[in-house]
């Protein structure tokens, strides 16, 4: 008795915020599907996309660099301020999006720090690179807490048997230390991706939302949204990409995280 | 790590992280401060922008205490119980982390908007279950994206939590609310605490989800994230005062999150 009362409590809730809005949102979609169809393939909204993974594909090798340097340093180097190194990987999780976006414009606004970039012709806000200055804010610590944990469970005494029989820190580095911790950067990868792809808030201050030139495919479907006028057909085709991309990664976390477990 | 290397590396973490993280920030502080604390305070202090700090702060506790209980109740079925479509229960509890807020918050006014299916007329009364422009959308989307912190940090501890010792205490005549109380919680309270404290500073920033279902109606439905939203333009001072209040916030909380995990791991060892 108690058991079933437990499970229709947690399946309900699932059922009236998750499943049920989402279920609904595909039958809107199936609803006008032609609609839903011409928004997708419409040119602004393909070139949105196109940003989208564009920024994406940035963004996500350099914090997967940083990620596993850093997962490194916290986890096998001692210093002072390591601790306060720690706590500062994790703020961009904390942080919100609004803000991260507000203070990238006033550090390279016209008046701010950075802005002589400007001076020189180099565009930064509301252009390309603040959506990638943004977007690399934003996922910065996923691979970095992914790969700290994996690390000190598999502990450094492989690592010193290699450097006793000889290997210099680089050789050490690639044949002992990264394939073992393979899974845990493929996994903080697939995070990273789906965070880059699904940022809103930092972009949207950042980006000046120009339709075919900054306009992200997540500011695509505020916009598609706000200038509905009463046809949400084009807003919930558009999201249901997005949201498909987002089951992927799911799918990605589920075929990666046992193999992660195991290592 | 040692030697140059080591050298290297943490010189690179360093720097990278002060320009792309530490800088914008301190930029952001320094730009609040240039303006003064009287015109700070002037902005902080105005009846908007705390009413938008209260409703953020007040709408963030509720939603991640709803989902620490709910969260909670989720991670023990999931381990405990089974039921066909388990798994893909198990796999969808991560949806709302890996689905974009924008589109998070459509999906919650496919079925809560003002097209709402859930309609029930009466003749003499009329009942919609709509929730767009009221607390209820701030509520509703706010436990949305944070439904998986709470389930994702008590699940793995009742994964490891033997069985035995529930069936000790039932066997020494415990009854099923005090195994859970005495035996269950204090196991899994550090994950549950981890978890609500996370869900609460994510949910104190969050703009996406909230943006379209709620309009922001100031003293209403406007919240801390989208009054800075809405001032950036014509107002960045005011704009980047709120940004500081927030931001000392989600520091602080930071630092707690940061505490109970050191607990946890405390604990485990000893």
């Amino acid at each position: 008795m108690r058991k079933y009362l437990l499970r229709s409590t947690a399946l309900g809730y699932l059922l009236i915020i998750l499943i049920g809005p989402l279920a609904m949102m595909i039958w809107r979609t199936l609803g006008d599907l032609d609609g839903a169809w011409a928004a997708i393939t419409s040119h602004n909204t393909l070139l949105a996309f196109k940003l989208t993974l564009y920024v994406t594909a940035i963004a996500v090798p350099i914090n997967t660099v940083f990620g596993v340097i850093c997962g490194l340093v916290i986890v096998r180097s001692t210093f002072p301020g390591r601790g306060i190194l720690n706590a500062f990987v994790d703020l961009p999780l904390a942080l919100s999006p609004v803000i991260v976006g507000l203070s990238l414009v006033v550090l390279y606004g016209a008046n701010g720090w950075f802005g002589f970039f400007g001076d020189h012709g180099i565009r930064i806000l509301y252009a390309v690179p603040a959506i990638v200055l943004a977007t690399v804010f934003v996922s910065l610590p996923f691979v970095a807490r992914e790969v700290v944990p994996t690390l000190r469970e598999i502990g450094d005494e492989q690592e010193q048997a290699a450097r006793t029989l000889g290997a210099s820190g680089w050789q050490t580095f690639w044949k002992i230390t990264l394939p073992s911790i393979r899974w845990a950067v493929v996994y903080g990868v697939v995070l990273t991706a789906a965070r880059c792809i699904g940022e809103f808030g930092a972009v949207l201050v950042v980006s000046g939302n120009v339709e075919g030139k900054t306009q992200t495919a997540t500011l695509r479907v505020d916009d598609a949204y706000q200038f509905a006028y009463g046809n949400y057909a084009p807003a919930y085709g558009i999201a249901l990409v997005l949201a498909a991309m987002a089951v992927l990664v799911l799918v990605a976390m589920t075929l990666v995280k046992p193999r992660e477990e195991a290592a | 790590m040692e030697g140059a290397g080591a050298a290297l590396s943490i010189g690179f973490v360093i720097t990278f992280l002060s320009v792309v993280v530490a800088l914008p920030i301190a930029a952001l502080v320094w730009f609040s401060a240039g303006s003064g604390f009287d015109a700070f305070w002037t902005v902080v202090s105005s009846p908007q922008a705390v009413a938008a700090l209260k409703l953020s702060l007040v709408m963030s506790a509720l939603a991640a205490l709803t989902n620490a209980v709910l969260g909670t109740i989720t991670a023990w079925v999931l381990v405990r119980d089974d039921f066909r479509g388990k798994s893909a229960v198990n796999a969808i509890i991560d949806l709302p982390f890996a689905l974009p807020t924008i589109v998070a918050g459509l999906v919650l006014i496919a079925l809560y908007g003002v097209q709402t299916p859930l309609q029930l007329d009466l003749g003499f009364v009329h009942f919609q279950a709509t929730i767009t422009f009221s607390r209820w959308a701030i509520y509703f989307a706010l436990l949305f994206v944070t439904l998986p912190f709470v389930v994702r940090t008590v699940q793995p501890v009742l994964i490891e939590l033997d069985t035995e010792m529930e069936e000790a205490a039932r066997s020494l005549g415990a009854g099923e609310f005090t195994v859970f109380r005495r035996v269950v919680l204090p196991n899994i309270l550090p994950g549950i605490l981890s978890g609500l404290t996370m869900a609460f500073a994510r949910a104190v920033g969050e703009v996406g989800s909230v943006i379209l279902i709620t309009g922001n109606l100031p003293y209403k439905t406007e919240l801390a994230s989208t009054f800075i939203l809405q001032r950036i333009d014509g107002d960045p001072h005011g704009a980047a005062a709120v940004s500081v209040v927030l931001l000392t916030i989600s520091f602080a909380v930071l630092l707690t999150v940061g505490a109970f995990r050191r607990h946890a791991t405390r604990h485990e060892r000893a």
